[in-house]
């Protein structure tokens, strides 16, 4: 649980019960969401990013977000949207390069960055989700990324103890949900998703396509519903970060 | 001197048949080019995807499916596709038997460099950190030297490191060289460059067996 966030959410947000997770606009969809709070949001650079949840809290007046990412979008796309309406106070990711406004604002001060190895800031997410307070990993050992953390060594071998991490609202992207909210990701667009889904309190997933319940086969389920507390209906803009195609036929 | 196509056609050549190999971004993704399809091998690509297969033919490019570059890629028969906590405990947990990654520097004792420079912006270190604590066998591909002409292979690294003691080898434009006793051990020579120019080249302690001379 985020400290503090039973107060913030437990009063005005309850979550949502199986017969009405379906929301129609996703300024409805984002009502829950307060200045301050933590988001945690899906994708690896552009691609399974929740495109409409992004451009429309863009949008709102709320603002002063700390948000956990694996990348913070590129200028105009994405947490690129957060970054130009100056509604981000900090980003915990893995890599933040290819985006100029985020430059900029760091070097103002006006945002703060907390680099994590990838690899760890999932595993810190699983955890957060599934219960954890923590756990002990080989990654970073011997680096100054290791400055300040506990280091304790099982059978011989050093590991860093890292914590779990969650967050107040995830936003996530699925291929196909039901009104149940079980998710079907598709390809490599599912990275952080499921584990962002069910790291937070509320948990809101944009979806290609709605579909009723009864239609997904319950084996193919990649997210469970009972991590989702909303879910949207949009289609979106899904944008290709790097087109690379083959140049000529090989033989 | 070997090209930098030469240095991925090299590396390519020690890949062993039915392994798990995971690409680094820019010189190692050369790589794939090299490999052929009587070797078998799996490559992992840490955003989500085991049997990376070729970039998609022209106009055929989707969104969903790319590699830890951001490229638009294919996924070969065979293929699965994973969350990041899954990707990265394949990675942490030995099972890929490879890491192909460039390098800003390699040490004789086998530290690694790859993610930052103090003083310059700072982009992060992506899932470096995890691969080279966790995958089996870490290959550096580079150019011998920086632009400027300074080694990049040294006694110690002088840049924050990615990981300590993680190097087996490094492939650059001057040759093969294995990490051990606290040395570069020349394994193979780049035609057309001399071993009066690997010793120049090289700052940390360089081992070469008479069978070169």
């Amino acid at each position: 649980m985020v400290e503090g966030s039973k107060q913030v959410l437990g009063e005005q947000v309850r979550r949502r019960d199986r017969a009405s997770k379906v929301v129609s606009d996703p300024r409805e969809a984002l009502s829950v969401v307060q200045s301050g709070m933590r988001l945690l949001v899906g994708g690896f650079g552009l691609c399974g990013v929740p495109e409409t949840l992004l451009a429309t809290l863009a949008e709102l007046s709320v603002g002063d977000f700390e948000v956990v990412s694996n990348n913070c979008g590129v200028d105009g796309f994405g947490l690129g949207w957060l970054l130009e309406a100056h509604k981000l106070r900090q980003i915990t990711a893995s890599y933040v390069g290819e985006n100029r406004e985020f430059e900029r604002q760091l070097l103002l001060g006006s945002i703060d960055v907390c680099l994590t190895p990838q690899g760890t800031l999932a595993e810190r997410l699983r955890a957060g989700g599934a219960g954890l307070a923590a756990f002990y990993t080989p990654t970073g050992v011997g680096t100054s990324y290791a400055e300040n953390k506990e280091i304790r060594v099982f059978e011989g071998k050093p590991f860093l103890l890292e914590r779990a991490l969650r967050g107040h609202i995830a936003l996530v992207k699925a291929e196909v949900g039901d009104r149940s909210g079980n998710l079907i990701y598709r390809g490599t667009a599912r990275n952080f998703n499921p584990l962002c889904a069910m790291a937070a309190d509320y948990t809101i997933a944009e979806v290609e396509s709605l579909v009723d319940e009864g239609a997904l086969e319950p084996d193919s389920v990649h997210t469970p519903g009972i991590f989702v507390d909303a879910i949207l209906h949009s289609p979106g803009e899904k944008r290709i970060e790097r087109l690379k195609e083959q140049m000529a036929a090989v033989n | 001197m070997w090209t930098r196509e030469q240095i991925a056609a090299r590396a390519a050549e020690e890949l062993t048949p039915g392994s798990y190999v995971n690409l680094g971004i820019g010189l190692p993704t050369l790589v794939a080019n090299f490999i052929r399809p009587n070797q078998r091998i799996t490559l992992q690509s840490e955003n989500g995807l085991l049997g990376v297969g070729p970039y998609p033919a022209r106009g055929t490019a989707d969104a969903d499916w790319i590699n830890a570059g951001k490229e638009t890629i294919t996924a070969n028969a065979g293929a699965s596709t994973f969350d990041s906590a899954t990707s990265f405990a394949m990675i942490r947990s030995g099972r890929i038997d490879v890491a192909l990654l460039g390098a800003m520097e390699v040490a004789a004792n086998g530290d690694l460099a790859n993610w930052m420079v103090p003083g310059k912006r700072v982009k992060g270190m992506g899932g470096a950190m995890d691969l080279v604590a966790g995958v089996r066998r870490v290959v550096i591909l580079m150019e011998h030297c920086t632009h400027a002409g300074e080694s990049k292979l040294l006694k110690r690294c002088t840049l924050p490191l990615t990981g300590q003691s993680v190097v087996d080898r490094v492939i650059t434009d001057l040759g093969v060289f294995d990490i051990e006793d606290d040395a570069f051990v020349l394994r193979e020579l780049a035609a057309g460059t001399t071993l009066e120019r690997v010793r120049e080249a090289t700052a940390g302690t360089l081992r070469i067996s008479p069978s070169f001379h």
